[in-house]
């Protein structure tokens, strides 16, 4: 049986890790490498690093530290953040990450999804989705939409609809984030999961809104997710990685308790 | 010298860096003379079969991996790697090396799970591995080790005594499947932490002799 993923998210700022609340108020706690090694020695699943300054700084910082983090942890890392073409692609996957993630970029050109996928593999490419609750209405019929530039530019898609096509296009797993959720610690947006989850057929990996692993548990059971995505619950360590798959394990969730 | 085929511009450098951290001595080649003079091969293979079967003949690659197992040189295939070891594949319908008889066929759809849940495919993620045989190359792995695995087509030697280990996700199929000087996975043990470098470690101190 396949196990339920938990996931650590760490935002990279010019090379250091910090947690952005709301995307504001960043608080620095530490260095990539070192916190990627921590997490897969605690039992980290798969980690994703995201690079919240890729939009306006270099890159090449970032892909200095995707290289280092390859040759000290031995799971699958995704890196997210300014991917905007094949040759952002690219030089991380090279750079040894086994994912990217694409954003804003790929609702910009979905062709990027397409073109990925052909290079590099399905399952190398990750959509990440930012979403926002909203009225239902003619073009949002799910009241969920697609929003972009840390959900301050609302696109007029629909989750649900962009969730299918890029499917279609050949995204092997979708990273959702709901930016209502995002840093609250109130938990899961599990409505919204669910509804992508249950209308796809590759991984939903939820985030957004994680504050106890009552919320883990719930996402990755009535939220239907296939992983869920860690930050602040584990950075200000209200709990370890290995109590959170302690506790999923005695609920009766399939985690991978060795490591 | 360990040799780890890449036969596809580009490709991720993960096993490479995983044997560097374990001390071994390891180059990516495409040189048919430094694939048979080295002392083990390991074949990664990514992408689809079709596309991996035609560089591997385009690179005048295929004799030489069948040159490798028929010398009795450990060879350890991964993934792609590992399908493409068998006559054929359902992706993309190709010939492939037949080094071990059988096929590497799709999860069928809709693929459910015991509680008739229905499963999604890729099957992507950590699952387990129970061990059907004894093998040097597998010794030490724990019932409660995980491996991470991406994969849509499933391994299916021909013969049951080919199958050294399976796995379960809507149906149970082989996971691990390996004849003489050959081993084969469909996980990624270069991307499955401890146990997945135990398995690597274990194939760079193997003889190519089954117990």
């Amino acid at each position: 049986m396949l196990s339920k993923r938990i996931i650590p998210c760490l935002d990279v700022k010019e090379g250091r890790t910090t947690k952005g609340i709301k995307f504001k108020q960043n608080v620095d706690i530490g260095d990539p490498v070192e916190m990627g090694r921590f997490y897969y020695e605690e039992g980290a699943d798969e980690i994703v690093f995201y690079d919240i300054t890729a939009s306006n700084e270099r890159r090449d910082i970032m892909i200095d530290v995707v290289s280092r983090v390859a040759g000290e942890i031995f799971i699958p890392f995704s890196v997210g953040g300014g991917i905007r073409t094949l040759d952002d692609m690219r030089s991380v996957l090279l750079a040894g990450a086994e994912k990217v993630s694409v954003n804003s970029a790929a609702i910009k050109d979905p062709d990027i999804i397409s073109s990925g996928a052909e290079a590099f593999g399905s399952q190398c490419i990750v959509l990440g989705m930012d979403v926002k609750r909203v009225k239902p209405s003619v073009t949002i019929p799910t009241g969920y939409e697609m929003v972009i530039n840390g959900g301050r530019t609302y696109t007029g898609i629909d989750a649900l609809k962009w969730a299918k096509v890029a499917e279609g296009l050949g995204a092997g797993e979708i990273c959702l984030n709901s930016i209502d959720a995002d840093g609250t610690q109130d938990g899961y947006e599990l409505t919204l999961t669910s509804l992508i989850s249950e209308n796809v057929n590759i991984p939903v990996i939820a985030s957004g809104g994680a504050g106890s692993i009552d919320h883990i548990h719930e996402v990755l059971t009535t939220g239907r997710a296939d992983a869920a995505l860690v930050a602040s619950i584990i950075h200000y360590e209200t709990c370890s990685i290995r109590e959170i798959k302690e506790t999923l394990h005695a609920r009766g969730v399939k985690v991978r308790m060795k490591w | 010298m360990i040799a780890i085929i890449d036969y596809k511009a580009g490709n991720l450098r993960s096993v490479e860096r995983a044997l560097k951290k374990l001390g071994f001595d390891c180059r990516i080649t495409l040189d048919r003379e430094e694939i048979l003079a080295s002392d083990r091969v390991i074949f990664p293979g990514v992408g689809a079969a079709g596309k991996a079967m035609a560089d591997l003949r385009h690179l005048d690659l295929d004799g030489v991996l069948k040159q490798v197992f028929e010398n009795g040189k450990p060879f350890l295939g991964i993934c792609i790697g590992a399908q493409i070891i068998l006559d054929r594949s359902e992706e993309d319908h190709v010939h492939c090396l037949g080094l071990i008889p059988g096929e590497a066929k799709a999860f069928p759809v809709p693929l459910m799970s015991g509680d008739k849940e229905r499963l999604k495919i890729p099957h992507m993620g950590w699952n387990g591995l129970r061990l059907i045989k004894r093998h040097p190359v597998l010794s030490g792995i724990k019932p409660e080790d995980e491996f991470y695995f991406v994969h849509s087509y499933y391994l299916m030697p021909a013969s049951d005594s080919d199958v050294i280990g399976t796995t379960d996700y809507g149906i149970r199929f082989p996971s691990v499947i390996g004849n003489r000087n050959l081993i084969a996975m469909q996980f990624h043990l270069e991307k499955s932490g401890a146990p997945g470098l135990k398995i690597l470690k274990n194939f760079c101190d193997w003889d190519g002799q089954t117990c």
